[in-house]
Parts: structure tokens; C-alpha cells; sequence
């Protein structure tokens, strides 16, 4: 006599700690093993590209902190970067070095929290995401020195940045880049050999070079599938042809690859800022912008390597002092049309590590 | 400045696929709302373009029309292409999915019917993205009239 099984449907999540309420997976399972997935979200969603219309350019920097809240500075540069590009107007040297320094800074802050929550995610409950908060604080200590906050920063504007560095910035940047590599070295021991992480991500929920590619993933996402794209390289924007960095790539596109790529993009950045740390020249940290922004007629589709993937802008002015259209090409939304093949085939139990290996922050999905 | 001879593309697009696919001037490349399906297969299976990333899709309400835009990228050789739909029936729009070409555009399609109202015809699961299902209207239409204030 043969068994017969039925499908059946279930809500999984909220499970990711920056999902908090906001983010579940409906799932169909046969058995254990997971044949469908939908993603439903919108809980969070404050219509930001619908608020940005009617407010003017300035005004809309603060919307992009609130995008990926773990990775405001990157927002910013990303959005200043848009209407400088509209504007046609240069930035000086010196933001440009500060612009490097907070973004890299940002992006091993955000990598941290993304490994910790990873980790916590496929039970190793509290101990390393507390680690990687111990070092995620000493750069929200550097963001608190130059613009006095410590999650939003609200820090870039156009043309520059909107306060010089503090004399005490660049020493204790020195001192905590001296410092890093030895941390990072210390959580590579603990965990790239551990063997549980070994088990839970090993060669679990493979994403596939091509399907990386066609279903627009960005960031650790299709690097972890071996694909070596990275805007700062690839499109150079900024100063970021002046430093010399490698591009990690996996080979597998399992769990554990998307892992790996995003502790060696945090050895990575450590290089960079080194490079800028040194380079930094004096001068002026703001260049000649007038203080009502109404950008000529025109369109902008400008785009950053965030901490998730290719964060992108695009942006329609209609010579007024407010964007006709604005929106926002988020890559922990997309990232998760790719979410649907990583877990096909897998466990319930896979979906918890497969899921937190995409690092997702819901600020920046729903917008 | 595009990367693209964009009149050539155009130019192929027309050979291809008849008279009136694609125009193009300096700035922009449109690709008629018919025939969006074989233009944007050729994009990416076409050796000399292989627009194999499909970047972002969105749209803007121009009032008097919608555009659907498309920034694609050729990861091999690093170059970018955008092109835009026009949509002139504000009642009913109505856009051949690229799902099939790009599965990114799932999510983001989708995003653009919440938003926009825009229907994307052969997507598998063309449902609202962040709002609910049962509001009224489409937030990003410019004639959409917020209620609660």
C-alpha cells in the first residue's frame, strides 16, 4: 500500500530580527519539504516615493536614511549622487574622501549586523550578533562624532557633506582600523570553520550563476553565485578607481558562499579606508551650491553598490523644486524574487539560514 | 549621455519586428507596447547587446500618458541600455509581461500595478504588492486623491 500526501499551506515569520512583524513567508509544503513561497509584506510601507513628490530635493535626504536603516550613509550618497547628476555640479575632493570613508565604514557596520543576525538566525542565539554589535557600535561611535546621530545620519547633502570631520575623527578611525582586522580574523576563526554553520549552509540553498543573473539579484546575493559584479569596480563611481580592492565571488551560490563573500567585502573595505585615510586631502568639505535646489528638466537613473546590492535612484524633474517621479530601485526587494529559488526543494528548517543568508532589511523593501 | 547608439537599436528592432517597434532620438529608446515581448528577447539573446540583467523597472504617470521604463544592463560588458512603453489608455493599460525574459521584473511589476494600476498581461501572480487588497486607486497616479487628509 502507497502513501498519499497532500500539499498544505502555512505562515512562516516573522523569524529574521529585522522582520520584526513586517515580513512572512507563506509557504506550501509537501511533508517537510517547501514547493512553493510567496513573500507578503507592506505592513511597512510609508509610500515614500509618493511623499518625496511633494516635498523638495533637500527635504528627501531624510527619507533615504529610513530606507536600509542599517546602511543610512550609503542611502545618502546614493540619492546625492541622483540629483548631482541632474544638477551637473561637481564635489570637492575632501567629501568625496569623507563620502568613501562613511559609506565603507557603513557597509562593514551593515555586513556585521547581517552575519550576526545570519548567525542567530541558524540558532547560535544572541552571543555572536552581540560580538558583531560590539564592533558595529565603535563605527556608530565615528558616525555619532561627525553628524551627532547614531541611526539616521541625514549626513550627506548636495555638493558634499554637511559638517567637516571633527579633529578627533581621523586618529580614532586609525585606531579602530588598526583594530578590525584582528576582529574579523578572531569571527573567521569562530565561525568560517565552526561545524554547524558548516551543516546548516554548506552547499543549502543554491541559487545558480544564470538564475542570479535573471532574476536581477544584487550585492552578496549574485556575487555568492560567482558572478563579479560590483559596481565600484565595474561602473566606478566616486573615487573608488583611485583604490585598490578585490571583488569576492563564490563558487557555489550556496548559503555558505554568500556568507564568506560578505566577511572578505568587510577585509575589503578595511583596505579601502585605509587607502582613503591616508589620501584624505584638506579643503572644502561643501562645494558652491545654491540653497534652493531646482534641477533643469530632466531624467536620472544613478546607482550605488549598497550593502544589499545595487541601490539605485531614479529620479524625473520637471524644473521645479520638487521630483515629478522618484523611485527608489531597492535591492533587499529584489533580492527576494530570487528567494523563491533558493528555497524550492529545501527543508523548513533550511528556509531559517537560506533566509537570513539574503540579509534583508524591511525599511528598504516596503519603502 | 547613453552608452547605446540608440537610433541603430531602433533600427534593428524595426528590421526585426516591422515598421513602428522602436524610435529612438539622442536620449531615449521606446519600444512599442505590442511588440515589447520579441524586442526585449532580442535585447538579451542578441550577442552584440546581451542585456542579460534587467536592473529596474518602474514607471511614471505623465498626465496625459504612462511610461513603463527599463534600465538593463550587459553584465559581460558592462553596458547599460534604458528604454521606455508608452501608454496612452489611462483607463485600461494594459503591458505584455517580461517576466519570461527577466524573471527580476516579478516583484516589480507587480509594484507598478499597485502603484500605477498598469495590468502586465502573462504575469503568473499579478496581485498588490504593499497595499491591501481592496484599496481604492493608485497612489502614484498624479490624479489619485488621498482620502484621509
Amino acid at each position: 500500500m502507497t502513501f498519499k500526501t497532500e500539499h498544505y499551506v502555512i505562515n512562516i515569520g516573522p523569524q529574521h530580527p529585522s522582520t520584526h512583524g513586517v515580513f512572512r513567508l507563506r509557504l506550501t509544503l509537501d511533508g517537510e519539504v517547501i514547493v512553493d513561497v510567496e513573500p507578503i509584506f507592506g505592513y511597512l510601507h510609508r509610500g515614500m516615493e509618493k511623499l518625496a513628490e511633494g516635498r523638495n530635493y533637500t527635504k528627501n535626504i531624510p527619507l533615504t536614511d529610513r530606507l536600509d536603516y542599517l546602511a543610512s550613509m550609503i542611502n545618502n550618497q546614493g540619492y546625492c549622487m541622483a540629483v548631482e547628476d541632474l544638477l551637473k555640479i561637481e564635489v570637492p575632493e575632501r567629501a568625496q574622501y569623507i563620502r568613501v570613508i562613511m559609506a565603507e565604514l557603513q557597509r562593514i557596520g551593515a555586513h556585521l549586523a547581517g552575519i550576526g543576525f545570519f548567525l542567530n538566525d541558524i540558532g547560535a542565539f544572541m552571543t555572536p550578533l552581540l560580538y558583531m554589535f560590539r564592533e558595529r557600535e565603535k563605527i556608530v561611535e565615528l558616525f555619532d562624532m561627525v553628524c551627532g546621530q547614531r541611526l539616521n545620519y541625514n549626513y550627506m547633502r548636495f555638493g558634499g557633506v554637511a559638517m567637516d570631520l571633527p579633529d578627533e575623527f581621523l586618529p580614532a578611525l586609525k585606531k579602530l582600523l588598526n583594530e578590525l582586522p584582528g576582529f574579523i580574523n578572531e569571527y573567521d576563526q569562530l565561525i568560517t570553520t565552526n561545524e554547524i554553520v558548516l551543516v546548516r549552509s554548506k552547499g543549502v540553498g543554491i541559487l545558480p550563476r544564470e538564475m542570479a543573473v535573471n532574476t536581477s539579484a544584487a550585492g552578496p546575493v549574485l556575487r555568492g553565485s560567482g558572478v563579479k559584479w560590483d559596481l565600484r569596480k565595474n561602473r566606478p563611481y566616486s573615487i573608488y578607481d583611485r583604490f585598490e580592492f578585490d571583488i569576492p565571488v563564490g563558487e557555489h551560490g550556496d548559503t555558505y558562499d554568500r556568507y564568506l563573500v560578505r566577511m572578505e567585502e568587510m577585509r575589503q573595505s578595511v583596505r579601502i579606508l585605509k587607502q582613503a585615510a591616508a589620501q584624505i586631502p584638506e579643503g572644502e568639505y561643501m562645494g558652491k551650491v545654491s540653497k534652493l535646489i531646482r534641477p533643469p528638466a530632466g531624467e536620472t537613473y544613478t546607482a550605488v553598490e549598497g550593502a544589499k546590492g545595487e541601490l539605485g535612484f531614479y529620479i524625473i524633474a520637471d524644473g521645479s523644486e520638487n521630483p515629478y517621479r522618484w523611485h527608489v530601485r531597492a535591492p533587499s526587494l529584489i533580492n527576494l524574487t530570487a528567494l523563491r529559488e533558493m528555497l524550492i526543494g529545501w527543508k523548513v528548517a533550511d528556509l531559517m539560514a537560506i533566509f537570513g543568508s539574503i540579509d534583508i532589511v524591511m525599511g528598504e523593501v516596503d519603502r | 549621455m547613453p552608452e547605446q547608439d540608440l537610433a541603430h537599436i531602433a533600427a534593428r528592432l524595426n528590421k526585426e519586428f516591422g515598421e513602428g517597434t522602436a524610435a529612438a532620438d539622442d536620449l531615449r529608446l521606446i519600444i512599442c507596447a505590442e511588440r515589447l515581448s520579441q524586442a526585449a528577447t532580442l535585447l538579451r539573446d542578441a550577442p552584440e547587446y546581451g542585456f542579460d540583467y534587467l536592473n529596474s523597472l518602474t514607471a511614471a504617470d505623465h498626465k496625459t500618458h504612462f511610461s513603463v521604463v527599463y534600465h538593463l544592463t550587459a553584465l559581460e560588458a558592462g553596458r547599460r541600455l534604458s528604454f521606455k512603453v508608452d501608454l496612452d489608455d489611462r483607463e485600461n493599460p494594459l503591458l505584455p509581461s517580461v517576466i519570461s525574459v527577466w524573471r527580476g521584473a516579478d516583484l516589480q511589476e507587480r509594484e507598478v500595478f499597485d502603484m500605477f494600476g498598469i495590468t502586465f498581461s502573462g504575469h503568473p501572480n499579478l496581485k498588490r504588492l504593499f497595499m491591501w487588497e481592496g484599496f481604492p486607486g493608485y497612489p502614484l497616479r498624479k490624479d489619485w486623491v488621498n482620502r484621509d487628509v
